[in-house]
């Protein structure tokens, strides 16, 4: 029997993800030792530090190209920038989650147990400090998030992929009210989340048997090894196809991307908003992720093959998204709908298989991150008694009533309409430039067609705010707490700066879009 | 002189001037108009200062400014103007101290924030000006679009009747066009080598087809920008619906960025696809012509009335661009600045009349001439104006339009002069049915009517009645700055004057 050799491991370059998983450990053990009264502020003082440190640690290795942990993990420009990415938008989730000022208790329910609708329901909902477990979590799902975008074979890609993904289905089930809305979301996301995981693992069987065709070399996941059996395997490419279909159901269920949306929508609204804003921001930093190092790294030898099908996804996607949200009422819902045409923008950047599709993805997913995150902080503001007052008719007149709210959404639905000096126009730019650039001509088309139909249920929106008589059933917006205020602010500063002046980022993402393979 | 940075300074001083307004206390609104109209006169007095160190004989573009934006995609605030977008920044800075002026008491009447009024005047002035001063396609594009915001919401927040409806289709029109263009833009920057830059996109080289898409996709965002018939619906609505003076810059500016679009960027840029769309274009602009003014004529309501006329002039122009004649574009060019003036002053005395009356429909009125003569004067003046009467300044426009077309394409010449006797039909039936006839006893009850034009108003009147008028006998110093600009565009397109008749008319011209 052979002995079995430890690979070296680089920990500096692993830091990051260390860093993170540790803080989640120490939380855990923070939720069994310190008192109930304190937990809130030692939990978030706790995450927080460690997203800093991870990002001090991101930082610090910047010029890092390397394969560590025998070769499982890939800390390459690409890496350390979504790294990077999906840190500074913890922060701000971190922050939204943080925030009690708004609600007594937070935006989360005190105990996960306690029956939905019951009598101590009604209590908990009325002011019981919410549940800490939140950041722990959140942070177990950070540092899955961290490995997801770094992984460099397909089952440590996999393990990142339920690493951050079982945190998120448990943080969909906790908001403080509407509880059965919220349960019902997580069971949801969980069950649709399970069957993408299994989809994601056959794929992985089935490329594991394709390899195996390559003459005089041993099979494997690893992306070193799909990249040469794609051009020099001898078996049927049939696997190959099958394998990378369903990998890519597996990853576009994460992304949202039609016809693998259809929870998105149900748990955007039922998930506690920080949450959502989480999932809206983080997860789709870490598919794409994932999606642009498997597609350009592993399967890029296939391009011929899985971009008219990705295409089309692509198209589809942005169809559903913006057509669906025409017709909604509900701010969340409407959101989600938006987060899904999102998706198939950012698959046209995938598909644009040059240096500059890669940074202008990646800069697109920094852009639109910072400002969903920003705008589903306003909705954590406009409340009534009973929480959250998501109803769009309940959004009438909020210009008269809280102008200064009602701005800041305002601009970021501008944002998001792709209106020129905010950071919805540039991504939209470092996007469809390089898929022009790659003759992907019908999909630039059909992201300008959609954009069109998808100012429409934005520009509802503005007029709800500004144009209509508020009535009585309209909401005031609650003053934020520091934290919410903070968040906010990086979000619209960073939605304002990255449209005026995005040279700075696209340098960087410049700098680091190239794989080490 | 000409080393100071006049365009972006021109720019840049109407935001600056909107932040100050913005921030002054609402209590105080007549600080506020005080401060805008100041400001506003400032900018006026620059662009004088610009107008004079402009050498007419000089380089095609002047005052070139460029600094470095996005590098990465080749962006750069890159300012520089030719003639014809020299003469449209004057419009611009003339219009907005009088639209400033006019619009003194309209924001009260909406119970919304007064100095917020007169700063997104001015953050539209800023727009305005990046839009014709700019020469970075991707600067251009940026201003083109964000100039939708402020005007946006100075339609939905203080306009009239079907505000909100009116401003959501003029900015989803606007936005759909806008979309288009960007397409276009992306395009270009891909086919031209990367880079944004006028001069260097002009002399680049397309393949034939690329140039025709791109040339629609232009084309499409600046016809609805225009408006152009079929693209036309949203004007009369947010004409009818935005307040008087908004109304004023909305068509007498804003839709002139969609023909100087058609100048700057169609013609030169796509040269080989501008020839080929060239008969289309022309029909569209001919159907327009007969079409719009059509409908002015059944139309009931003044502001809407107003529009339809516009988009019947707006056929004029783009006639005149698509004749591919130097007098022919340099009427169009001098219509556009022509049609500022005499739509400006129609709209703002419409506004007057409306404002007194409190309703925009000419059946509300009737023989108000004799409450209030001297408004009733201006109005009788600016629909001839309008009109083209001989004297006035749009009828030396119209005439060189018509011209310049008939020595090379003369059916399209003499259907479009039909559009000359609709429009004597459709302004002075209006006027007729509102200030001549019987005296509508409804009115003798209305407070305003009883008021005839105020010290104020009549300074806001004055300027325009004195510009058209002058413009009207004496428009060279105006042709003069317009001819080379044009001369070069049709250079660009490759289509010289027909022989026996440059000499001659043009000369006229003069």
């Amino acid at each position: 029997m052979s002995e079995l050799k430890l690979p070296p491991l680089d920990y500096a370059a692993l830091a990051p993800i260390l860093i993170m998983l540790g803080a989640a450990l120490v939380g855990v053990l923070v939720e069994a030792f310190v008192p109930r009264r304190l937990r809130n502020g030692v939990q978030l003082a706790l995450a927080l530090l460690a997203v800093l440190a991870a990002l001090t640690m991101v930082i610090l290795n910047a010029d890092a190209r390397l394969l560590t942990a025998g070769q499982a993990i890939a800390v390459d420009g690409p890496t350390l920038f979504l790294q990077g990415a999906i840190l500074i938008l913890a922060v701000m989730t971190l922050l939204l989650m943080g925030e009690r000022a708004v609600e007594r208790g937070g935006a989360f329910v005190a105990h996960a147990a306690i029956t939905a609708e019951s009598a101590e329901d009604r209590r908990q909902a009325a002011g019981a400090g919410g549940a800490t477990e939140v950041y722990p979590l959140a942070t177990f799902a950070i540092g899955g998030m961290l490995i997801f975008v770094a992984a460099n074979d397909l089952l440590t890609m996999f393990i990142a992929l339920e690493v951050f993904s079982l945190p998120l289905y448990l943080l969909c089930a906790l908001a403080r009210r509407r509880r059965l809305l919220s349960q019902e979301a997580a069971l949801k996301y969980f069950m649709l989340g399970a069957y993408a995981s299994a989809f994601f693992l056959f794929g992985v069987a089935l490329i594991y048997g394709f390899t195996s065709g390559i003459p005089g070399r041993v099979a494997g996941v690893d992306f070193a090894t799909v990249h040469t059996a794609v051009t020099e395997s001898a078996s049927s490419p049939t696997l190959l196809y099958a394998g990378m279909a369903l990998l890519a159901i597996g990853l576009l269920f994460k992304a949202a991307a039609a016809p693998f949306h259809v929870w998105t929508p149900d748990v955007y609204q039922g998930a506690p908003t920080p949450v959502t804003g989480f999932m809206a921001a983080c997860t789709k930093v870490a598919a794409f992720g994932a999606l642009l190092r498997v597609f350009h790294v592993a399967f890029a030898g296939a391009a011929w093959d899985f971009t008219p099908v990705l295409g089309t996804v692509a198209v589809l996607t942005m169809l559903v998204g913006a057509v669906l949200a025409v017709t909604q009422t509900d701010i969340k819902r409407l959101l989600a709908y938006s987060s899904i045409a999102n998706a198939g923008y950012l698959l046209v950047g995938v598909l644009a298989p040059s240096k500059d599709g890669l940074s202008g993805t990646m800069f697109y997913l920094v852009a639109y991150g910072f400002s969903v995150l920003a705008a589903f902080a306003v909705v954590t503001l406009v409340r009534d008694a009973d929480g959250e007052a998501t109803h769009l008719s309940r959004w009438a007149g909020l210009g008269k009533r809280s102008p200064f709210f009602a701005a800041i959404f305002t601009f970021i639905l501008l944002a998001f309409a792709g209106i020129p000096l905010t950071s919805g126009f540039t991504s939209k730019f470092a996007i469809f430039a390089p898929a022009l650039d790659a003759d992907q001509v019908w999909l630039v088309i059909a992201g300008v067609l959609t954009s069109m139909v998808l100012a429409f249920p934005y520009l509802r929106v503005v007029v709800m705010m500004w144009l209509s008589e508020p009535g009585d059933a309209t909401p005031t917006v609650t003053v934020p707490g520091a934290l919410t205020s903070a968040a906010l602010v990086i979000g619209v500063l960073a939605t304002l700066v990255l449209g005026v002046a995005p040279a700075p980022l696209l340098d960087l993402a410049n700098g680091a879009a190239e794989f080490v393979r | 002189m000409s080393n100071f940075p006049f365009l972006s300074v021109l720019t840049v001083a109407p935001l600056v001037g909107a932040l100050v307004v913005a921030v002054l206390p609402r209590r105080r609104p007549d600080l506020a108009k005080l401060v805008a109209f100041g400001w506003s006169l400032l900018v006026l007095v620059l662009s004088v200062v610009m107008w004079i160190a402009f050498s007419a004989d000089g380089d095609r573009f002047q005052f070139r400014e460029s600094y470095p934006w996005i590098p990465n995609w080749g962006v750069n605030f890159t300012f520089e103007v030719d003639g014809i977008a020299l003469v449209m920044l004057m419009l611009i800075t003339i219009l907005v101290p009088l639209v400033i002026l006019a619009s003194w008491h309209d924001a009260e009447a909406s119970k919304r924030s007064v100095p917020a009024y007169f700063a997104l005047l001015l953050v539209l002035e800023c727009t305005m000006i990046g839009v014709f001063a700019a020469a970075d396609v991707f600067l251009f594009y940026v201003f083109f679009e964000v100039m939708l915001v402020p005007m946006y919401f100075l339609i939905g927040s203080y306009g009239g009747h079907q505000r909100q409806y009116a401003a959501v289709k003029f900015f989803l029109y606007s936005l759909v066009g806008g979309l288009f263009m960007l397409a276009a833009v992306i395009g270009l920057w891909v086919v031209g080598g990367k880079t944004f830059d006028w001069q260097a996109l002009s002399q680049a080289e397309f393949a034939t087809d690329t140039a025709r898409w791109l040339f629609l996709g232009f084309f499409v965002a600046f016809a609805i920008k225009a408006p152009f018939f079929p693209f036309h619906t949203w004007l009369p609505d947010a004409g009818g619906a935005a307040p008087a003076g908004a109304a004023a810059l909305l068509v007498g500016v804003l839709d002139k960025v969609g023909t100087f679009g058609i100048l700057r960027y169609c013609l030169p840029l796509f040269p080989e696809a501008s020839r080929w769309f060239a008969p289309w274009a022309l029909a569209l602009g001919v159907i327009g012509i007969i079409y719009a003014a059509l409908l002015a004529v059944g139309q009931n309501d003044l502001k809407r009335l107003v529009s339809y006329t516009s988009i019947a002039h707006f056929g004029f122009i783009g006639v005149g661009i698509f004749a591919f004649t130097t007098q022919a574009g340099t009427g169009a060019v001098l219509y556009m600045l022509n049609h500022g003036l005499a739509t400006g002053l129609l709209f703002l005395v419409v506004g007057m009349l409306i404002a007194r009356r409190g309703s925009a429909l000419i059946s509300d009125f009737g023989g108000a001439g004799k409450l209030v003569p001297v408004l009733a004067g201006v109005l009788f003046f600016a629909g001839l104006a309008s009109l083209a009467l001989p004297g006035t300044a749009p009828f030396v426009s119209e005439f060189l339009v018509l011209i310049g077309t008939f020595t090379v394409n003369k059916p399209v010449a003499v259907i479009a002069t039909l559009g000359i006797i609709l429009a004597a039909a459709y302004v002075l039936w209006m006027f007729q049915r509102t200030t001549q006839g019987t005296l509508n006893p409804a009115l003798t009850e209305v407070d305003g009517m009883r008021r005839d034009l105020t010290l104020r108003e009549k300074v806001v009147v004055a300027p325009l009645i004195a510009l058209i008028v002058l413009l009207g006998f004496y428009p060279k110093p105006v042709t003069d700055v317009i001819n080379p600009a044009v001369k070069a565009t049709m250079q660009d397109v490759g289509r010289t004057d027909p022989a026996p008749a440059v000499g001659t008319v043009q000369e006229a011209a003069r």
